[in-house]
């Protein structure tokens, strides 16, 4: 599996409320609301953690689902985030995302 | 607002979040504009550290929007300094200001720092106008540069315009130079009396007649007026304002108000917490339990479905839980109808 890492737009601004979290681009001024499980794995987008090792550490422990089935439906997930111009997708460590 | 962000506003109000929040971090200006609302003001500003102190008690608390405003917030020198501390805290930023001191490295850094829109000032769009509200010649000049510099480098503007007696059916040609420099346009067509409660200002309100042609179009003041709490929800819809409930104000001294046009002092970021004043300020406390019921005119008012009441305007003319009397001219500038205060419902 070629490794993927994910880093917070600088762009986006955001917080967590409760079991949520709220980013809104600075770009266009868009917001969304993450849910539980995509909220763990934004909070862990600092562009050096590969989203494998999110997805094993932090999601496959903690809600008990199968890494494969996890793994799919994040790389779903961060590719949409992309699209929507809120996260840094590549197939290599970022930086300049807001993990600066 | 849209649904979402009645949502999460909803949700912020929920969990006693304060989402919004306006922080001046200088009330020095570089203009004397005839209609601003501060006042001369002695003491220390908030240093940088204290900022930052302050900043990071915010993001602990749940604040989403951070707006920086002053005075002319471009007199600070540390403000790229505040500005990059704010962002590593990830807020959403938005910066007020009258533009005159933007020159292109500073619009740069605004680029480069992701704020989100620059809400910048201006009174007219004819020169000496703008220029004679401000008391500073080539101020206008001045700021159409820095909006042209500002959305070159692809920064988000609004055109804040302040309507006035001296340009007061300006708002038509206004709103088409703001769209001509490739910025967004907002009319606050209301003066209001300075900070220490002096209402002298309030003779540089537009004319009646003008107040019903722009309460009456809907382009710009939508189907009810700007962030009126009746426009949201349900449980903001029980409350006065969301000032001092997800919104609040922080002067240049580290004074804590509900809003930037709420007098109503409920600590200091110097003496207390952010978050202690937040959740026990005794004043804060007394205000956030007022209800749209408790108010004793305005909750038999028929008008008060189209009415922005402004808590912070009621409480400078004396009566917090009385009814604002520029909002009920509004109110009757709107509808044609005479609001309670004024005996109740009767055609003008």
């Amino acid at each position: 599996m070629d490794p993927v890492y994910i880093a917070r737009h600088p762009a986006a601004a955001w917080r967590r409320l409760e079991d949520e979290v709220i980013v809104i681009s600075a770009s266009d001024s868009s917001l969304f609301t993450l849910n539980e499980v995509a909220a763990e794995i934004w909070e862990c987008a600092d562009g050096r953690t590969p989203l494998a090792e999110i997805v094993a550490h932090h999601i496959v422990t903690r809600y008990g689902v199968g890494f494969d089935e996890a793994y799919r439906d994040a790389r779903e997930l961060v590719e949409q985030l992309a699209g929507k111009g809120i996260l840094i997708v590549s197939g290599e460590p970022i930086t300049g995302g807001d993990g600066r | 607002m849209s649904r979402l962000l009645g949502e999460v506003h909803e949700k912020a109000l929920r969990l006693g979040i304060p989402w919004n929040v306006h922080l001046d971090l200088t009330w020095r200006c570089n203009l004397r504009c005839v209609h601003c609302y501060l006042v001369q003001r002695e003491g220390p500003e908030l240093k940088l550290e204290e900022v930052s102190r302050v900043l990071e008690e915010l993001a602990a608390c749940g604040t989403l929007f951070l707006c920086l405003s002053g005075g002319e917030v471009m007199l600070r020198e540390d403000l790229f300094d505040i500005m990059e501390r704010a962002r590593r805290l990830n807020f959403y930023i938005t910066v007020k200001t009258n533009g005159t001191m933007l020159e292109a490295e500073a619009v740069r850094r605004l680029a480069e720092l992701n704020v989100a829109r620059v809400e910048v000032s201006l009174y007219s769009h004819q020169p000496e106008i703008h220029d004679a509200v401000t008391q500073a010649p080539g101020s206008f000049a001045r700021t159409m540069a820095a909006v042209r510099e500002l959305t070159s480098r692809g920064v988000k503007v609004q055109i804040s315009h302040v309507l006035m007696r001296q340009a007061a059916a300006s708002y038509t040609e206004v709103r088409r130079l703001a769209a001509e420099l490739g910025a967004t346009y907002k009319l606050d067509a209301t003066i209001t009396p300075r900070l220490d409660g002096n209402a002298g200002v309030l003779r540089l309100n537009v004319p009646h007649a003008i107040w019903r042609e722009i309460y009456n179009d809907p382009e710009l003041v939508g189907p009810l007026m700007p962030d009126s709490p009746r426009s949201a929800p349900s449980a903001l819809a029980e409350l006065p304002c969301s000032a001092g409930h997800t919104a609040c104000y922080i002067s240049p001294f580290g004074d804590v108000y509900p809003c930037v046009q709420f007098p109503l002092r409920l600590g200091n970021v110097r003496e207390q917490s952010f978050e202690k004043i937040w959740r026990e300020s005794p004043a804060l406390l007394r205000w956030r339990a007022v209800r749209n019921a408790d108010l004793v005119v305005c909750r038999t008012c028929e008008l008060h479905n189209v009415c922005s009441r402004c808590p912070g305007l009621a409480y400078m003319e004396g009566d917090l839980l009385g009814p604002s009397r520029l909002d009920c001219e509004k109110a009757y500038a709107r509808t044609g109808l005479r609001p309670a205060p004024w005996g109740g419902i009767r055609r003008a």
